[in-house]
């Protein structure tokens, strides 16, 4: 076990657990975003940067801190590690930029956008992004494409997590799509238009946390925060056959997988429930979904972080750093 | 004339060939380590040589053969870095096409000292009339019995290959360039582990640059401690420049390291002073990717001493008014060249280079080298430099490899001594004159 703190909050997890899932054992503001980082998908994270923390002390042997922020979500933690995320004014400077690059070549078609409502990156660059760019130039753009006959990639949009390839590999049996072309040209594609088609690859839709990869079954049928989100199941051979319902009167208009309170899918559903059980005798419903992220479909209003509560967390982090022992945590941080 | 310990029989006719090689006294090396020496005393020589990375980076050769998991089960891997693509830099090149079996021989000794019984040669696609040199040169070195089964007599033996890559400069990033020697992508992987615990194949890997297993067969003759000798304080040895822009005579030069930069540059040995009489404006130390120098700071310190050719003094004062040697590749600049177009032309390079697995490098690659054609074609304006520069400032350190700050730097040091030059562009309204 490795005892740790986070923002001087402490926190004893086992070795090996990365700090990012340290600082989701303890939840609340303090937990840094992931766009890449896919808790159930094997070696994803490390790529979109917007995890970056700071590591002010690397552990109780070897106090030094390490000389660059570093990837939460892929960095281990070690015993006496002191990690500052909300309360380094270097870690909320570069995680800006960060939302600034990854919203460069992001076309901003919110409006029209199916995921616009659920979207990983809209909350993201809502809490910690600018509201002006000083982008001028043109912005990279790609034809739309089908990917299987379910699936449409609109590429455009498209931050490049490589989540999507991570299901390709550890859900299908063969993944068939990749990155094509490198830096701010790759894309991800097939060599053969249409041809994802297995019992799993509607998952990609699930992990993709912006609107690269819509439902095409979905598409343009309403914006999510109109849909009434209920849990349901039904006897799968083929997956746990756990949704969620995302319904307008009595109609479905979309089944997708249950996401936890980080946006995360643990149990994956086969295309037959998602797209081929679209009546409401098909399931048996359980009750309303409660959808644990703040964003549009949760009571229509965003959250920010409160300023006051992180000024307070600084002064308290000072007294920690001045040698006085910890304070005990602000609660109001963790709520 | 300093002396030469790579380039000593370079003129020599045929000494691409096995057989005039040998005459010249090659191949000793591993006739020593493998019949008089363990492998760990061979490391040890490395190690007391001081032995520094020549690919870029520095970091002392014999400390990273020592970090070796030799506790592992699985075997261990030797891969020789000769993607050699950083703008500026063409050593690697010269040696290999000229003088290959060096790199053969250097090669065969390292990976006994490694215990490695299977080496790679990843060289860039670019060189593949050199893939055919090595091709070559590796066959005649198995007709002689040095590769192969029971290299001279002894119990060791070692299979070499050369894997030509498909011409990506972020494949010579030592993880890139395990990736694509595995067969896929050519993207950096994120460390920890390091390949000395889990490289290629998941097998405990050294990488080394051309230059650095080429130097190993020196410090094997001559011993470690005798290697140390040569050079000053930390930069031992001899090191290979490659010279180029407006200099009299271009080219590569082996160097003692400690040779003053001024009499690098203008003294007849070596690059034979500025072109056409005219006066240096500035000279970026080692590839491409170190911040660029005006000509006071380059020959001399902020302190006022005179600037060595040396890993310590190139970088004293920090980024402030130092800069790096990196892998010696050497770019002089007269007074008639615009650094915003230099820049510009070295931020297209890392856009097109970078290879956009993660966000600040794929995205503001791209920005700055927009933001540079601008400033170059005359449509600038002043609040450009600033962005141009906070762009660069959070690329730095926040990328998974150090290519993102090596797009970075020269972009944060051009502005910092040359502020005025991107000033003049932004108001120019006109396109720059392109020079001679």
């Amino acid at each position: 076990m490795a005892k740790l703190t986070i923002d001087g909050v402490e926190v004893e997890v086992p070795d090996g657990t990365t700090i990012l899932n340290a600082a989701r054992q303890i939840g609340g503001d303090l937990v840094p975003p992931a766009m890449c980082y896919y808790s159930t998908l094997k070696d994803t994270g490390g790529k979109c940067r917007v995890c970056l923390v700071k590591v002010a002390a690397g552990s109780a042997k070897d106090p030094r801190p390490m000389p660059k922020l570093v990837a939460s979500c892929r960095t281990p933690v070690a015993d006496g590690m002191v990690v500052q995320n909300l309360t380094s004014p270097e870690v909320l400077e570069a995680r800006k930029g960060v939302v600034e690059f990854l919203l460069l070549n992001h076309p901003l078609d919110c409006p029209i956008c199916d995921q616009a409502g659920e979207c990983d990156l809209q909350n993201l660059a809502y809490e910690h992004g600018a509201a002006k760019t000083r982008y001028e130039e043109d912005r990279r753009t790609f034809e739309k494409i089908d990917i299987g006959d379910k699936i449409k990639l609109h590429m455009t949009r498209c931050i490049l997590c490589y989540r999507c390839t991570f299901v390709g590999d550890q859900l299908t049996d063969k993944r068939v799509h990749g990155v094509l072309g490198r830096g701010d040209k790759s894309e991800i594609s097939t060599f053969i238009q249409q041809n994802v088609d297995n019992d799993f690859s509607g998952n990609m839709i699930d992990v993709c946390p912006v609107g690269a990869l819509t439902d095409k079954t979905f598409r343009f049928k309403s914006r999510v925060w109109f849909t009434k989100p209920l849990d349901a199941h039904r006897n799968c051979t083929k997956c746990s056959g756990k949704v969620v319902l995302w319904t307008k009167g009595d109609d479905v208009l979309r089944v997708s997988a249950r996401k936890d309170q980080f946006g995360e899918v643990k149990d994956y559903i086969c295309n037959e429930c998602r797209f081929e059980h679209k009546n409401m005798s098909d399931w048996t419903v359980e009750g309303p979904r409660h959808i644990d992220r703040h964003s549009v479909i949760a009571q229509n209003h965003y959250e920010k972080i409160d300023l006051q509560k992180l000024k307070k967390e600084v002064e308290r982090q000072l007294e920690f750093q001045k040698g006085k022992a910890l304070p005990q945590p602000d609660n109001a941080l963790n709520s | 004339m300093g002396r030469k310990l790579l380039l000593e029989h370079i003129n020599e006719p045929g000494i691409n060939t096995f057989e005039v090689y040998r005459k010249k006294g090659g191949y000793a090396s591993v006739e020593k380590a493998l019949k008089t020496m363990t492998p760990d005393a061979v490391t040890e020589e490395v190690k007391k040589s001081g032995l520094r990375g020549r690919g870029g980076a520095g970091f002392p050769a014999g400390m990273k053969w020592s970090f070796i998991d030799k506790k592992s089960d699985k075997p261990r891997y030797l891969v020789c870095n000769a993607d050699e693509s950083e703008p500026g830099t063409f050593k690697d090149r010269y040696l290999m096409e000229r003088i290959p079996h060096l790199l053969i021989e250097g090669m065969i000794t390292s990976s006994y000292a490694l215990g490695a019984k299977t080496s790679y040669i990843y060289i860039r696609g670019e060189y593949m009339y050199i893939v055919r040199i090595l091709e070559k040169a590796i066959d005649e070195a198995y007709a002689n019995g040095f590769l192969g089964k029971n290299i001279l007599g002894t119990d060791y033996s070692l299979d070499l290959y050369v894997h030509p890559g498909a011409g990506a400069y972020i494949c010579g990033e030592e993880t890139a360039l395990l990736e694509s020697l595995e067969g896929k992508r050519g993207n950096p992987r994120l460390k920890p582990p390091f390949p000395a615990v889990a490289g290629l194949y998941a097998s405990p890997t050294v990488v080394n640059n051309v230059e650095t297993i080429a130097t190993v067969p020196a410090i094997v003759n001559m011993t470690g401690d005798e290697y140390a000798k040569i050079g000053i304080g930390k930069s031992t040895g001899t090191k290979l420049i490659s010279a180029s822009g407006h200099i009299n005579k271009p080219g590569v030069y082996e160097i003692e390291l400690g040779v003053p930069v001024e009499e690098f540059i203008y003294s007849e040995e070596y690059c034979g002073g500025i072109w056409k009489g005219r006066k240096l404006k500035a000279v970026v130390a080692g590839g491409s990717s170190v911040p660029v120098l005006p000509a006071d700071l380059i020959l001399k310190t902020a302190k006022g001493e005179p600037r060595l050719m040396t890993y310590e003094s190139l970088s004293d004062g920090g980024f402030a008014t130092g800069t790096m040697l990196g892998s010696g590749g050497f770019i002089v600049m007269d007074e008639t060249t615009s650094i915003v177009q230099n820049l510009y032309t070295f931020a297209r390079f890392y856009h097109h280079e970078s290879c956009g697995q993660c966000s600040p490098c794929r995205e503001g690659t791209g920005w700055m080298e927009k933001i540079l054609h601008r400033l170059h074609h005359g449509h600038g304006k002043k609040e450009d430099i600033d962005v141009l520069l906070d762009v660069s400032k959070k690329i730095e350190g926040n990328t998974i490899c150090p290519l993102g700050d090596a797009a970075a730097w020269p972009v944060a040091s051009a502005i910092r001594h040359f502020r005025k030059e991107f000033e003049e562009a932004a108001l120019a309204h006109e396109p720059l004159l392109v020079n001679s």
